[in-house]
């Protein structure tokens, strides 16, 4: 028998500029799907509720809560990863400021963090500081007070927008 | 001549665990996967209290994908969970069995487990297991008297008694008593990842695998192998990363044994991963005690004496703890005071709750709150500043070191070094307490709620008696140092490479550090009670220099010199007096050290070596928080505009990391003192169940906070003199907030709880305008 609505779909989705071809039940979560069908760890889940923001992922550019979604509701779109902020060796200025800044203790709120902070500054690059609390409030992290957070972001805001500016 | 390089300790260098972590290559539990695995889904109890009639797992067994589902009687050949220190008579009674048998006494206690191919299919059926079952009358408040529990079993298992001295003339004696009760609510440490536990038994080798450990994986291993009835040799745990530990992660839970007894069983590789619901059910809570606790204080405001009755809500069972955090608190309460005479009995009681355990801090962040609330109140009773009367009952550093006849964690207290009214003044300086608390006094006067207040505290770290570790050379120069340590996302890689550097000669980032793995080294402590970097730190410097030493040795043999004119520097041994710029590289004398080697001589083969620290006593760091908060009065918000903690660690290792735990802990104890809270309804169903309606600080809560990080009293227990700063950030949070909130209110000892919700705020204030 086949069209039950259980039955798994195909779907395609692009992580990090490789396409995944997956067949998935229609309820698997979209978080679900990029950690064990598509072995992408570094997304993490700390709730699964859509509050705690660990599991925060760029889907067509815009930062959203991949527990909160389905995979099959992510079908042919681009999704971006914490595993594809890198360039080659290269680390992303917000990799590197939260290195610089210890914004991270255990490390597993921080890719949602960085995932969240990159979205918001590649649409805004003029964030100032409280506006960038404002945004990093939606995520939760337990171990470091969110001070160095807040300290890392602000200075790879600053980072990312000068590479903007000497890049033609 | 050739400077000395600037020491590595003290330096505030880049940790090596970053790089996996921000690039999505860590190895958290979840990422964890054997071939051919099953997943594990728990059933749990839908009552606080019930006696069990049947539970049905026919429907879940039928579903296709299931594996196998157990409950109690699957598993009747195993004990309940067994204390961490061993078989303790008097309190076996009441542990924990693995899955619940006849009764049920919490809710979310596990009663059944499925095993399926997929973790969804594993859900589906842990939805079709019934439980069927009388309800009973539910206990949920621990300071009621005591009476039966269930079944013969009485809610107070046990009363832990500690004091000294004659309690009672110090009553008699007293210009002044002052008398309290005093509540902290239930917390925990709430992790931002939730447990996760993989079995894995490789019959080949007969070796039972635990992936997803924490905390104190040697210590576990023993406890587990015991269980089994398996020699150590053949049970090994793993730790990858762990997403926080707070103290909740890595002790055994029912979870830990049942993947393991499944790998064993079924043939196949067991993982399981909890969600936040059973999170915030299943895994330890901690804090909750309620105070009943008076003062005798003699015309001056010297304390006399304290007598402390408290109510321990343990939950629903004793886990591997035992009673831990009651004794601790017990040995903890007098904090940095000179109290001539004691008296405290804990109420260690059982409710139908989860089951509680430590948290960051435990015993000291409840107990803090309370004495630091009664050091405030004699201030109000006797017209005193609050500082004046914390000035007159301190401690002072010609009294060091001093003893107590009191016990805590095992360990009999002796606040080794300190200098409290010095850190006291340093901290007053440092905040402008004088301009403050003016500036707060007009505000009030201009209608504000607005509070300055003050707390102190004796913290503790570095519990012994003994570590060891191993640090290898090899040949390209690269450092190994096996710990049994373990690291829980405080930076415990980072600082014992800097400890390994600063004795070998070598940069930092050449080292590698081992830890939560048995099967790289026989013995360890773990990462618990803030010892991680006092003990594995220490031993880490006695290995290297035991190294070093053969360094130089092999060195002085090829340079035909003297050790004594050799040093190290960069991974070289070089002429100490700067003459000879090429060096030995240290790889190259691990080359000439290896078994076959002909210059070896009669060495032990290897450029490695083992070292052992043992220490008779902790080692007690200290400090001073001060907070200035305002609250709303429409919402009954509390705000923090100014906050600062003064802690001396005797010797800061990293202070970047040493800030960002006392930070971190800061925020964690903000949460404690205003917002979290496990609640439960009448009929014990827990109310905060998501992080919807447990609420943690956000970036928006949390200040940014003035550290002061003193290196005044190095620690005279340990080499390195350090101290561990784990706990010290939120030790005192509760108990600094509530004195601001307090003092914003009037100053009229009205805080007498934590959690202080805005509801409550709210209800006082609009009391005093009416
Ligand atoms: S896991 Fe998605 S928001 Fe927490
Ligand atoms: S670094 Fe641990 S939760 Fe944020």
């Amino acid at each position: 028998m086949s069209g039950r609505t259980s039955d798994p779909r195909e779907i395609t989705l692009s992580i990090n500029g490789t396409v995944h071809k997956v067949a998935v039940e229609p309820r698997r979560t979209l978080v679900d799907v990029i950690r064990d069908d598509c072995g992408q760890t570094g997304t993490h889940i700390g709730c699964e509720h859509g509050v705690c923001g660990a599991c925060t992922v760029l889907v067509d550019d815009e930062p959203l809560r991949s527990c909160l979604m389905f995979a099959v509701q992510a079908d042919g779109r681009s999704i971006r990863t914490v595993e594809g902020l890198q360039t080659g060796d290269a680390l992303h200025p917000m990799q590197e400021a939260f290195m610089r800044y210890h914004a991270l203790q255990c490390g597993f709120c921080t890719p949602g963090f960085l995932m969240l902070a990159v979205a918001a500054l590649e649409k805004r690059p003029d964030l100032n500081r409280e506006e960038l609390v404002d945004i990093l409030s939606s995520n939760l992290c337990r171990c470091t007070g969110y001070e160095n957070i807040v300290k890392a972001v602000c200075a790879a805001a600053a980072d990312m927008k000068a590479n903007l500016d000497a890049s033609p | 001549m050739t400077a000395e390089p600037a020491s590595i300790i003290g330096a505030s260098v880049e940790r090596l665990e970053d790089r996996p972590l921000v690039t999505g290559r860590g190895r958290f539990a979840g990422d964890v996967s054997f071939v051919h695995q099953l997943h594990m889904r728990i059933v749990r109890s839908a009552y606080a209290h019930a006696r069990l009639k049947a539970v049905a797992t026919e429907a879940a067994r039928a579903l296709p994908g299931v594996v196998a589902v157990w409950t109690a009687d699957d598993i009747a050949d195993l004990s309940p969970i067994d204390f961490r220190e061993g078989p303790n008579e008097k309190l076996a009674p009441f542990r924990q069995p693995v899955l619940a048998r006849e009764y049920v006494r919490y809710a979310g206690e596990p009663v059944a487990a499925v095993f399926a191919t997929d973790p969804y299919i594993a859900e589906d059926a842990a939805d079709l297991v019934t439980i069927e079952a009388d309800e009973l009358d539910a206990v949920i408040d621990a300071s009621i008297p005591a009476s039966e529990f269930t079944a013969g079993l009485t809610t107070e298992p046990t009363v832990c008694r500690q004091g000294y001295g004659d309690v009672a003339a110090a009553f008699r004696e007293a210009a002044n008593v002052i008398d309290m009760d005093l509540s902290v609510g239930r917390h925990s440490g709430v992790p931002l990842e939730t447990r996760g536990a993989i079995g894995h038994y490789d019959a080949a080798r007969d070796v039972l695998e635990l992936h997803g450990a924490a905390k104190v994986p040697h210590k576990n291993r023993e406890a587990m192998a015991r269980m089994f009835g398996r020699s150590t040799a053949g049970v090994h745990l793993y730790e990858g990363h762990v997403g926080g530990g707070f103290g909740v992660r890595g002790e055994i839970y029912p979870e830990d044994i049942l993947v393991l007894v499944a790998a064993m069983r079924l043939g196949r590789p067991v993982k399981w991963l909890e969600d936040r619901r059973e999170h915030m059910i299943a895994a330890n809570h901690s804090r909750q005690q309620r105070h009943r606790i008076r003062a005798a204080v003699d015309a001056q405001g010297r304390l006399i004496g304290i007598d402390d009755a408290f109510f321990h809500d343990q939950g629903a069972y004793i886990r591997t703890h035992g009673t831990r955090v009651a004794d601790t608190a017990c040995g903890i309460l007098p904090g940095p005071y000179r109290l001539p005479h004691y008296r405290v009995d804990a109420h260690f009681r059982l409710t139908n709750k989860t089951p509680a355990a430590t948290y960051r801090s435990p015993g000291r962040y409840e107990t803090n709150f309370v004495r630091e609330r009664l050091m405030d109140a004699i201030a109000l009773k006797l017209g005193l500043s609050r500082i004046e009367v914390r000035r007159r009952n301190l401690v002072s550093p010609e009294e060091m070191p001093y003893e107590r006849p009191l016990v805590a964690l095992g360990d009999e207290v002796v606040l080794d070094s300190g200098d409290y009214e010095g850190l006291l003044n340093k901290a007053l300086e440092r905040c402008e307490w004088d301009r403050l608390e003016r500036e707060a006094a007009e505000r009030r006067k201009a209608g504000e709620y607005v509070g300055l207040g003050l707390a102190m505290y004796v913290e503790k770290s570095g519990l012994g008696p003994i570590d060891g570790a191993r640090v290898n050379v090899h040949t390209n120069g690269d450092v190994e140092v096996i710990t049994g340590g373990a690291s829980v996302g405080q930076g415990f890689e980072t600082v014992i490479a800097q400890v390994c550097a600063e004795t070998l000669g070598t940069d930092y980032r050449r080292i590698r550090v081992v830890h939560g793995r048995t099967d790289r080294i026989e013995y360890g402590i773990g990462a618990h009670a803030t010892r991680a970097t006092v003990m594995t730190a220490n031993a880490t410097a006695v290995a290297a220099g035991k190294v070093r030493a053969k360094a130089l040795d092999m060195a002085a043999q090829l340079l035909q010199t003297e050790p004594s004119k050799l040093t190290i520097r960069d991974g070289r041994v070089v002429n100490s007096d700067g003459s000879d710029s090429a060096g030995m590289p240290l790889g190259d004398l691990a080359h000439h050290l290896r078994p076959l080697s002909s210059t070896r001589g009669e060495r032990e083969p290897g450029l490695a070596a083992e070292g052992w620290f043992t220490t008779s006593h902790m080692t007690y760091p200290y400090g001073v928080q001060v907070a200035l908060v305002k609250i709303d009065p429409g919402t009954g918000g509390v705000h923090i505009e100014k906050m600062l903690i003064a802690f001396d660690i005797g010797r800061a290792i990293n202070p970047m990391l040493v800030r960002g735990q006392l930070v971190g802990g800061f925020a964690q104890g903000l949460g404690g003192a205003l917002f979290e809270e496990f609640q439960y309804d009448e009929r014990g169903q827990p109310l905060s169940v998501t992080f919807a309606d447990y609420l943690m600080p956000t970036a928006h809560e949390v200040p940014e906070v003035d550290v002061l990080i003193a290196e005044d009293a190095a620690s005279t227990t340990n080499p390195l003199g350090i101290k561990g700063a784990g706990e010290g950030g939120i030790a005192a949070v509760g108990a600094v907030i509530a004195s601001a909130v307090d003092d914003a209110l009037g100053g009229k000892g009205l805080i007498t709880q934590i959690p202080i919700t805005p509801q409550a705020l709210k209800a006082i204030i609009d009391g005093q305008k009416s």
